[in-house]
């Protein structure tokens, strides 16, 4: 359901401003929301101070110098730090996207760091994506079928292979469903943006044999449907991914399909 | 772990010209609803003989109707310009961000112009 405030406990704080870097002349502000689940106050906004001169590019590597300089319970999800792994992902500017393919450049002014939008906070810039992940599992993301296994691999024809581009390429980062009302509104029916974009990615598999149980499975006024083709998920996607387009391809299938 | 906070959303994310033009195609759409009522009364007025129509005219013809009105014409030639968007949306096409912050932007000076247009021929 729609609710435009946030519960009580979840209502943002002022928080501490860090000390600036004494011999800086080159410094971004960065605020970053807190929250410690070992306290019992609400999540705050803290204010740090970084020294560009002596930082990497990065918004990823702006978090890792204050965790290193400044703050080190700072907490956060990091591993590959190039678009790869899909951890970083937090809103950034009011924008999700993953820390370490945004540039600390990119902003003028204080950068404001929240964790992705509409989830339960585990600690600071850490969400939970149990729901989000269990959506994914839903969809089956695997191979479907029934025939005899080949004596080799499951043969694919060249052209066929290629309708995969543009879907494979998804690191399950969130960006997309924690960027679609929608899925704010209705995260727990509606599949969101990135199990729909997998759900496509294995229906329109040349080597798949369930799809028209597939397709099946996702008629529903509310698994699928709940897409109103808002789009901010094609717009968030750090790697560039449309899932508002798969979607669609899913809404056209089901026509065939009934 | 029932008392986890939740995560910021509606504030803290960016209005962007997909979201925005999205939530005024849902509140042009529920307050096209609300003037339709207007117009049925209109017509109704019309129905129940001269006098109680131009009665229901003057009525109308009050600033705040007025203004009530023009909101009205706009937010109809919005929903239909962007209504045409989910259309074309619908049968696959025009997807790629480009197009569709063309297509918004194209939207929202159509509805201008249009309401602009319609404007000009009923003062005229």
């Amino acid at each position: 359901m729609v609710e435009l405030r946030l519960p009580k406990n979840s209502r943002v704080t002022e928080g501490i401003t860090w000390d600036k870097p004494s011999d800086a002349e080159n410094v971004q502000e960065v605020r970053i929301y807190r929250y410690n689940p070992e306290g019992s106050e609400n999540p705050r906004l803290d204010t740090f101070f970084v020294d560009l001169d002596k930082c990497g590019p990065m918004i990823l590597d702006a978090l890792i110098k204050i965790k290193n300089e400044i703050d080190p319970t700072l907490t956060f999800r990091r591993s590959c730090r190039e678009g790869i792994c899909g951890s970083c992902s937090m809103n950034i500017g009011g924008v999700n996207t993953l820390a370490c393919l945004k540039g600390i450049k990119e902003f003028k002014g204080p950068i404001n760091i929240y964790p992705l939008p509409h989830l339960p906070v585990i600690k600071d810039l850490v969400p939970d994506l149990k729901q989000f992940y269990k959506q994914h599992a839903s969809i089956k993301p695997w191979l479907e079928t029934f025939t005899d296994e080949p004596n080799e691999e499951w043969l694919q024809s060249e052209a066929d292979r290629k309708e995969l581009d543009g879907l494979y390429e998804c690191v399950m980062c969130a960006c997309c469903s924690t960027s679609c009302p929608s899925y704010w509104w209705n995260g727990d029916k509606y599949l969101g943006p990135a199990a729909l974009l997998h759900a496509y990615r294995w229906i329109i598999d040349s080597r798949d044999q369930d799809r028209s149980a597939r397709l099946e499975e996702l008629n529903d006024s509310f698994k699928l449907y709940r897409c109103h083709t808002i789009m901010n998920c094609a717009k968030a996607c750090p790697k560039g991914l449309n899932p508002a387009k798969a979607i669609a391809e899913i809404k056209k299938l089901q026509l065939q399909n009934s | 772990m029932d008392n986890r906070p939740l995560s910021p959303h509606l504030t803290v994310y960016k209005p962007q010209i997909t979201s925005v033009l999205s939530i005024f195609h849902r509140i042009t759409g529920a307050g096209l609803a609300v003037s339709t009522v207007l117009v049925v009364f209109w017509l109704a007025s019309l129905a129940m003989g001269e006098v109680t129509f131009k009665g229901f005219n003057n009525f109308l013809n009050n600033p705040f109707i007025i203004i009530v009105l023009v909101l009205s014409l706009w937010a109809l030639w919005y929903h239909f310009c962007n209504g045409l968007r989910h259309l074309y949306w619908d049968m696959g096409y025009g997807y790629d961000l480009k197009s569709v912050t063309i297509s918004g932007w194209v939207a929202v000076i159509c509805s201008f112009v249009l309401s602009f247009l319609t404007l000009l021929f009923f003062i005229s």
